[in-house]
This record gives C-alpha cells, sequence and structure tokens, in this order.
C-alpha cells in the first residue's frame, strides 16, 4: 500500500505554504534579522520528534500488553523518524547559534537535555541491531524504551535544575515572553507540515517493517 | 513463598557465588583505583582543583565500576542456564530481580566505601566531617544505578556485544543519577559544606520511578 496521491500532495502543499510563509509572510526578528526564520522548522522539529518519541512510547507499552507484532513495527518506525527529527533539532540549532550567540554550542540546559534525548533513542536502536530473534527483539526493545520514555522528565529537570542561568525560554516562559501572532501562525503552520511528513515517513517505515517481517515468514516457511 | 523470603533467598545466593571467588569486587576495586590514579596524571590537580573536579571524577569512577560490575549480573547465569532453573521456582519473577538488585548494591557499595578513603587522601579531601550526608547520596545514588543497571545487564544479556552494550543503554538513562550525585557531592566538598536536598529528592524520585517499572516489566524480559 503506497501512501495516496492526495495525501501526498497534501503534504507537499502544506511545506511550500510553510516555507512561503517562513520567508515572506513572518515578519523580521527585530535584533537577530533573517536567521531567525530558522526558528520556525528548529522548534517544529523539536515538536514532531517528541511527538514520535510519545507515539513509540505508546507503541512499546501496547506491544507489552498485546503481543502484536505490529505494535513493534511501530514502535521501531516511530523512533527512527524521531531521531531524524531530534538530529534536525540538533543541526539547525548550532547554525542558529553561531551567528546569533557567538558560538556553535553551549551546555545550556536545552541543548544538553536534547543530546541526551538523542542519546537514550540512538542506543535504543543499537540495542535493536544487536538482536537477531525478532520477538526478543521486541520485547528488550520495548522495556528499554519505556525505560528511556520514563528517564526524558528526569533528565529534563536535573538538567534544567543544574543549569538555571540560561535565557527563559520564550514560548510559554512566564511574563514578559512571547511570540508576535503572525510568528505564532507561521510556527504553528511549520508543525502541522512537518508532522504530515513524520506521518509520511512512519508510514512508509512501519510498512517497510511489516515487508520485512512477511519475508521472514516465508524464508522459515521452506 | 513470600516476594520478601523468596528475594532474599536469592540475594542470599548472590552472595554465596560472589564470596567463594570474589571475582567481582578484586575486579572493580581495582578498576576503580586505577581510574582515579590515572585521573592525577591528567590535570594534576591543586586542592583548589580537587574540591571542583573530586566529585564529578568520583561519580565517574563509581558509574564505571557500575557499568563493569552488573554486566556479570544476568550473563553469567547463562553459562549453565541458570535463569532457566530460577525462573522454575514458583515465585513472582521479580523475587529474582529483586534479589539481584540488593545484591548489586551492596558489592557496589562495598566498593565505593573502599574507594573512598583512598580518594580522600590522594586528593586531600575531607571527607569525615559530611560523612553522614555522603553517604546518603551515595546510597540513593548507587541505588539508582544498581536498579537501572541489573534491569539493563537483563536486556544485554540476551543481545550480541553484551559487555559492550550494557554501558551504551545505561550510562544515557543515568545522565540525572550523575548530575544530581555529582552536584550534591559537590556542594558537601566546598570550603563550607552544605548539602542540597533539591538533588536528594531527585535521587529518591529516580529510585522510585525505576523500581516501579521494574516491578512492571520485569516479567517480560525473564520469560523465554
Amino acid at each position: 500500500m503506497r501512501p495516496s496521491i492526495p495525501l501526498l500532495a497534501a503534504v507537499l502543499a502544506l511545506l511550500t505554504a510553510a516555507t512561503y510563509a517562513i520567508f515572506f509572510l513572518a515578519p523580521e526578528e527585530a535584533t537577530m534579522g533573517a536567521i531567525q526564520r530558522i526558528f520556525y522548522f528548529h522548534i517544529a522539529s523539536g515538536w514532531t520528534a517528541g511527538v514520535a518519541f510519545f507515539a513509540a512510547f505508546v507503541a512499546n507499552a501496547a506491544y507489552l500488553m498485546r503481543r502484536e507484532a505490529h505494535w513493534d513495527w511501530l514502535a521501531v518506525a516511530a523512533v527512527e523518524v524521531g531521531l531524524a527529527f531530534c538530529t534536525v533539532v540538533l543541526i539547525t540549532g548550532p547554525i542558529w547559534a553561531k551567528p546569533v550567540w557567538g558560538i556553535w554550542w553551549t551546555w545550556d540546559a536545552r541543548l544538553t537535555s536534547t543530546t541526551v534525548l538523542w542519546l537514550l533513542y540512538a542506543s535504543y536502536l543499537v540495542l535493536r541491531s544487536l538482536v537477531e530473534d525478532p520477538r526478543r527483539r521486541a520485547v528488550l526493545s520495548a522495556v528499554f524504551g519505556i525505560f528511556a520514555f520514563l528517564d526524558v522528565p528526569l533528565v529534563y529537570f536535573s538538567i534544567r535544575i543544574w543549569r538555571t542561568q540560561h535565557p527563559q525560554p520564550v514560548i510559554a516562559g512566564g511574563e514578559g515572553s512571547g511570540l508576535d501572532p503572525v510568528m505564532w501562525q507561521v510556527v504553528l503552520l511549520s508543525w502541522a507540515a512537518l508532522l504530515g511528513v513524520m506521518g509520511l515517513l512512519v508510514w512508509q517505515r512501519y510498512r517497510l517493517e511489516a515487508v520485512r517481517h512477511a519475508t521472514a515468514e516465508l524464508a522459515l516457511g521452506d | 513463598m513470600s516476594l520478601a523470603s523468596a528475594a532474599a533467598a536469592v540475594l542470599l545466593k548472590e552472595l554465596r557465588c560472589e564470596f567463594r571467588t570474589r571475582e567481582l569486587l578484586n575486579t572493580t576495586v581495582v578498576f576503580v583505583l586505577i581510574v582515579v590514579v590515572m585521573f592525577s596524571f591528567t590535570f594534576d590537580p591543586t586542592d583548589a582543583e580537587s574540591r571542583r573536579f573530586g566529585p564529578g571524577l568520583l561519580w565517574i569512577a563509581f558509574l564505571f565500576a557500575g557499568s563493569l560490575m552488573l554486566h556479570p549480573s544476568f550473563a553469567r547465569e547463562q553459562a549453565n542456564d541458570t535463569l532457566y532453573a530460577l525462573r522454575l521456582a514458583p515465585v513472582e519473577p521479580f523475587a529474582i530481580l529483586l534479589g539481584k538488585v540488593l545484591a548489586n548494591f551492596l558489592f557496589l557499595m562495598l566498593a565505593e566505601l573502599l574507594l573512598l578513603p583512598v580518594f580522600g587522601v590522594l586528593y586531600h579531601v575531607q571527607l569525615l566531617p559530611v560523612l553522614d550526608r555522603l553517604l546518603l547520596v551515595m546510597v540513593l545514588g548507587t541505588l539508582g544505578m544498581t536498579i537501572t543497571g541489573t534491569v539493563f545487564s537483563a536486556i544485554a544479556a540476551q543481545a550480541r556485544m553484551r559487555e559492550l552494550l550494557l554501558p551504551l543503554l545505561l550510562l544515557p538513562v543515568l545522565t540525572p543519577v550523575l548530575i544530581a550525585s555529582a552536584t550534591a557531592t559537590a556542594g558537601l566538598l566546598a570550603r563550607e559544606p552544605r548539602l542540597d536536598w533539591t538533588w536528594v529528592k531527585i535521587l529518591a524520585g529516580f529510585d522510585v520511578i525505576f523500581l516501579a517499572a521494574s516491578y512492571l516489566t520485569f516479567e517480560y524480559l525473564a520469560e523465554e
């Protein structure tokens, strides 16, 4: 089952609209200038990675309870795509930081938590690559995936307390913070576009896993 | 058989195994000593620097000790398929994990306590005045390491490259433990020692969350 043409077209249209909005509709940021436009895909990728990892957690828990292989396929698809979006965050971040902060990298709370998040899910994929039997692989990685997901808030809070001197988050950062309403609309549009991309990629990856499973069954059937 | 008595039986078996060979403790203690000595070659610290870098060094050494020591916990059950025998016992699977967590906790605490005076002497750090509070941080931090480490040892034992896999799975998950323990220890070793209770709460929270997660998931790891 290929993704339907209308669906592909819809995601492409969203991506085009978001890109247009980022460059032509969003207002220029007062102090940072044009480079700030990277923010729309940067933060939308971060949120998208969060959605993917949450989906993986749900799939991991569902696999342990139901023992149906398709939950495992969904889990690996979601982790791989989430890790790709997390990588986008970690690459667009320094590109933005260099002209604005003057450095590529700083051990600030958000950067550090995102890096640890990346490492957690990278080790999830390494674990999967080292277990041969599909059922054992599904169980072992489901348990590890649940541990990793539970660890995320602990990582986030401990790093946040450890590094309190950083600039307050702009979004939901309390008094005096906030985005221009047009910027809000553009960032939500970008997020919608990236969620569409995520959905397509997860669906493709899920299909690939299903086909792999089917061929393995055929090989065993001889 | 109740959970407690079954776990106690597993604990006694682990202790008996270990004290017949003392493989685990000997290896780990010598290894962490090497780490602590090597560290002084890399940057030759003054007393002020020891106070600043010492807590991090101490917890990195403990973390290495843990990831080294926890690996055999399930791997050595595989040689003669003894985990299968353990599973046949009419007890909750969680009792097996609990016994092993307690045994690993005792081994790792023992290694850490042996290392502590050596560390204090080599790096001129006054440990005695803050020993009670330091022990609290060590107990909570070590418990966090052994709970997650023992579960991951059960995971890694069923995969290829298991010696490498355990630290790879364990170290990123232990980020909160490392930050909380090292920062709390740094507060204790400062010129005016002070224990920040936020870190103690984070450590306790980590222990409770992952003990509960182990309780809920371990039966899946123990099945065949």
